[in-house]
């Protein structure tokens, strides 16, 4: 099993009633609020934390972005990426992941994780997203062709970093007369892709369809557990049978020497008004055109305030009841994770461990029984229960890679 | 309305839904971005003149066909002439209201000497001198179709309570608005260069409250129209036709009908 450590990274440092005077705090939220100073003392202290965890043994990094939001200050994940990669030695560099779409020029973004991988000495994991609706807005990308710009984003980043150059691309997105990037990844064929997600139907098939991974995040053990129904189903007709090194799982466990102090901390999780992105319109995270046709009529209801948010607004308390939020002592958490494993059975596990205004010191209490504690009762269980990960089983790259296919599939998309 | 007939023409693999109705020398009008609802009271007024023609862009509505590779509005431009050669109509004169503006303008760039006269309505299509084209992106449905009127009155009057249909419309709308005008947002550089052709004498009217589309756009409409004459409407919106519906069609039945 590989488990690995994630914090949203969050900008804290402002104060938290202005976002609910204003009655948003994502996109339009005026970044008038955001200091530099804090940022520069938090964005070290930040980095800090991961080369402290490296000393405590955790075993892998989970980065990710955002725009326009204090619920995470990474922009861009590729340069605390590229930072890592130089200053720790073992941990595994996981991006879940760059938002391709926001990519205008995918060549570049190969280039900058080719760069990642070699200087890391091959400890990369190049997952992709699509963004949410708020970074299409962010960055003036259109939300309408966020699928096809997705999907095209990727199949030119695979393509130079597998095929040899010089070669053109001529495709709806992306225009590039010559493809033949001077920086090309260590590990071969290409980084392992993994996939996180939500909710989104379409990329769950299309991931499975890839044979990568999808890492569900922060969604309930039930709704877990119907991603997994999905893509199992999408594997078998691609022609090979999903295991745990097809399914990640991240979700927000706080870590203390004590329970009190651990409770105290993970209410933090709800440190954004209760949502984990911050409070926006619909219409900022669900642009039209962004969201799958069969949700429109729902959606629409739910934009202009006619129905509430299919995600609902749980309280704490039911968050923890609903075993979405973890919090306690290695003791009292551990055996509430090994459910976990045994119900969804995954084989990359995300601790989400640190969010909203957790002290320094309280953060790498956590870091440190994660890494000390939590973490190797985690793979020892995930040994136990036969929950191995892609790195374990040597589980090919992508489809293509397979050697095991049971019949010819059909042409991968 | 009377003698108002819903047709459904081939063009090269899209049905594009129109309606016409009256008779007469030929109009053309183009609708908003947030769509048109089928029956119109300033449509009808035209009608009682002209043979009035109102395509509903593809993808404009649930009830219209969407085309995936339209990507710009002068794709749009160019479907409707090819609209016109398939019907058979000589020398219309195009009535464009916002956006719907924007491709009649495109449309008179593109073949200066094919029409008989141009009106603009709060016409999309310029980048704005002064202020910026409201950015339907970050507001809901409603409110940016509120936006268009002046008098909460008049929208009410249109939409009366919004359905879920409706707003799904808006929704499928706005997706085909982005799909074709998201970058630059609702206007064409090159455009303003090319109006300078146009054979037309063109009428620009604007709504002096109007939130969409600020007047200096249709200002430099006026000023690039080698013939154009400027009107402003009083207390009316961007959605002239919808909130002005009579005064805007004494216009331009006038102007049509000059000679």
């Amino acid at each position: 099993m590989h488990v690995m450590y994630f914090t949203e990274q969050p900008m804290s440092a402002y104060p938290s009633d202005i976002g609910l005077d204003v009655g948003h705090t994502a996109l339009m939220f005026s970044n008038k609020h955001f200091d530099p100073v804090a940022g520069s003392r938090l964005y070290n202290q930040y980095l800090e934390h991961y080369i402290y965890a490296e000393e405590q043994g955790i075993e892998g990094f989970m980065l990710n972005e955002h725009h326009n939001a204090p619920f995470c200050m990474q922009a861009k994940c590729n340069i605390f990426a590229s930072i890592l990669a130089a200053v720790t030695k073992k941990a595994k560099i996981v991006l879940l992941g760059n938002p391709l779409p926001l990519a205008e020029n995918p060549v570049r973004l190969a280039e900058e994780l080719a760069m990642i991988d070699m200087i890391s000495k091959g400890r990369l994991v190049s997952g992709f997203v699509r963004g949410g609706g708020q970074e299409q807005l962010a960055t003036g990308v259109n939300p309408a062709f966020n699928r096809e710009r997705f999907e095209e984003a990727h199949d030119l980043v695979v393509a130079a970093w597998s095929r040899q150059g010089p070669f053109r691309w001529e495709g709806t997105h992306y225009l590039h007369r010559v493809v033949n990037p001077w920086a090309v990844p260590l590990q071969k064929p290409y980084p392992r892709v993994w996939i996180p997600g939500v909710l989104s139907r379409e990329t769950i098939i299309w991931a499975a369809k890839q044979r990568y991974p999808y890492i569900a995040l922060n969604t309930s053990i039930e709704a877990t557990k119907k991603i997994w129904e999905l893509y199992d189903a999408t594997a078998e007709e691609a022609g090979y049978t999903a295991g745990p090194e097809n399914h990640g799982y991240l979700q927000q466990v706080h870590v203390s020497d004590t329970d009190e102090k651990a409770e105290k901390n993970a209410r933090q999780f709800l440190w954004m008004q209760g949502e984990f992105t911050g409070l926006a319109h619909p219409v900022w995270s669900s642009p039209s055109g962004y969201f799958s046709p069969e949700h429109r009529r729902q959606f629409v209801e739910f934009a202009v305030g006619r129905a509430v948010s299919p995600r609902g607004r749980p309280t704490f308390e039911q968050q923890v009841a609903d075993g979405r939020i973890f919090y306690g002592t290695p003791k009292t958490v551990i055996p509430k994770l090994r459910r976990v494993l045994e119900e969804t059975r995954p084989g990359i596990y995300a601790l989400w461990g640190n969010d909203g205004t957790v002290s320094d010191e309280d953060a790498r209490t956590c870091i440190r029984l994660m890494g000390q504690e939590v973490m190797p009762a985690m793979r020892e269980i995930g040994k136990e229960l036969g929950l191995s990960s892609p790195f374990e089983v040597d589980a090919p790259v992508h489809l293509k890679y397979s050697t095991d296919l049971k019949r010819m599939p059909q042409a991968a998309e | 309305m009377a003698g108002w007939s819903e047709q459904h023409i081939d063009l090269g693999g899209l049905k594009l839904r129109i309606g016409r109705g009256g008779g007469g020398r030929p109009v053309l009008v183009l609708h908003h971005d947030i769509g048109t609802l089928d029956k119109l009271p300033f449509y009808e007024a035209l009608s009682a003149r002209f043979d009035v023609i109102v395509p509903n862009h593809p993808g404009f509505g649930d009830k219209s066909e969407r085309a995936p590779w339209l990507r710009h509005p002068r794709d749009l431009a160019a479907l409707y002439q090819w609209l016109l050669a398939e019907l058979g109509v000589e020398r219309p004169s195009l009535v464009g209201l916002g956006f719907g503006g924007w491709i009649a303008a495109e449309m008179a760039a593109l073949a200066p000497r094919d029409f008989h006269r141009l009106v603009l309505v709060g016409a999309m299509g310029l980048k704005p001198p002064d202020g910026d084209i409201m950015d339907q992106a970050i507001v809901s449905y409603i409110d940016y179709a509120q936006a268009g009127f002046h008098d909460p009155k008049a929208f009410e009057r249109n939409y009366g309570e919004v359905s879920t249909d409706q707003l799904v419309d808006w929704d499928l709308c706005r997706e085909m608005s982005f799909r074709i005008a998201w970058k630059p947002y609702m206007y064409n550089p090159t455009l303003t260069h090319l109006l300078g052709g146009v054979r037309a004498p063109a009428l620009v009217v604007w709504g002096d409250d109007d939130r969409i589309v600020p007047k200096s756009a249709g200002e430099l409409y006026a000023k690039a129209l080698p013939k154009a004459r400027f009107e402003t409407l009083a207390a009316c919106g961007h959605c002239a036709d919808m909130e002005k519906p009579d005064e805007l069609a004494r216009l331009v039945t006038g102007f049509i009908d000059e000679n």
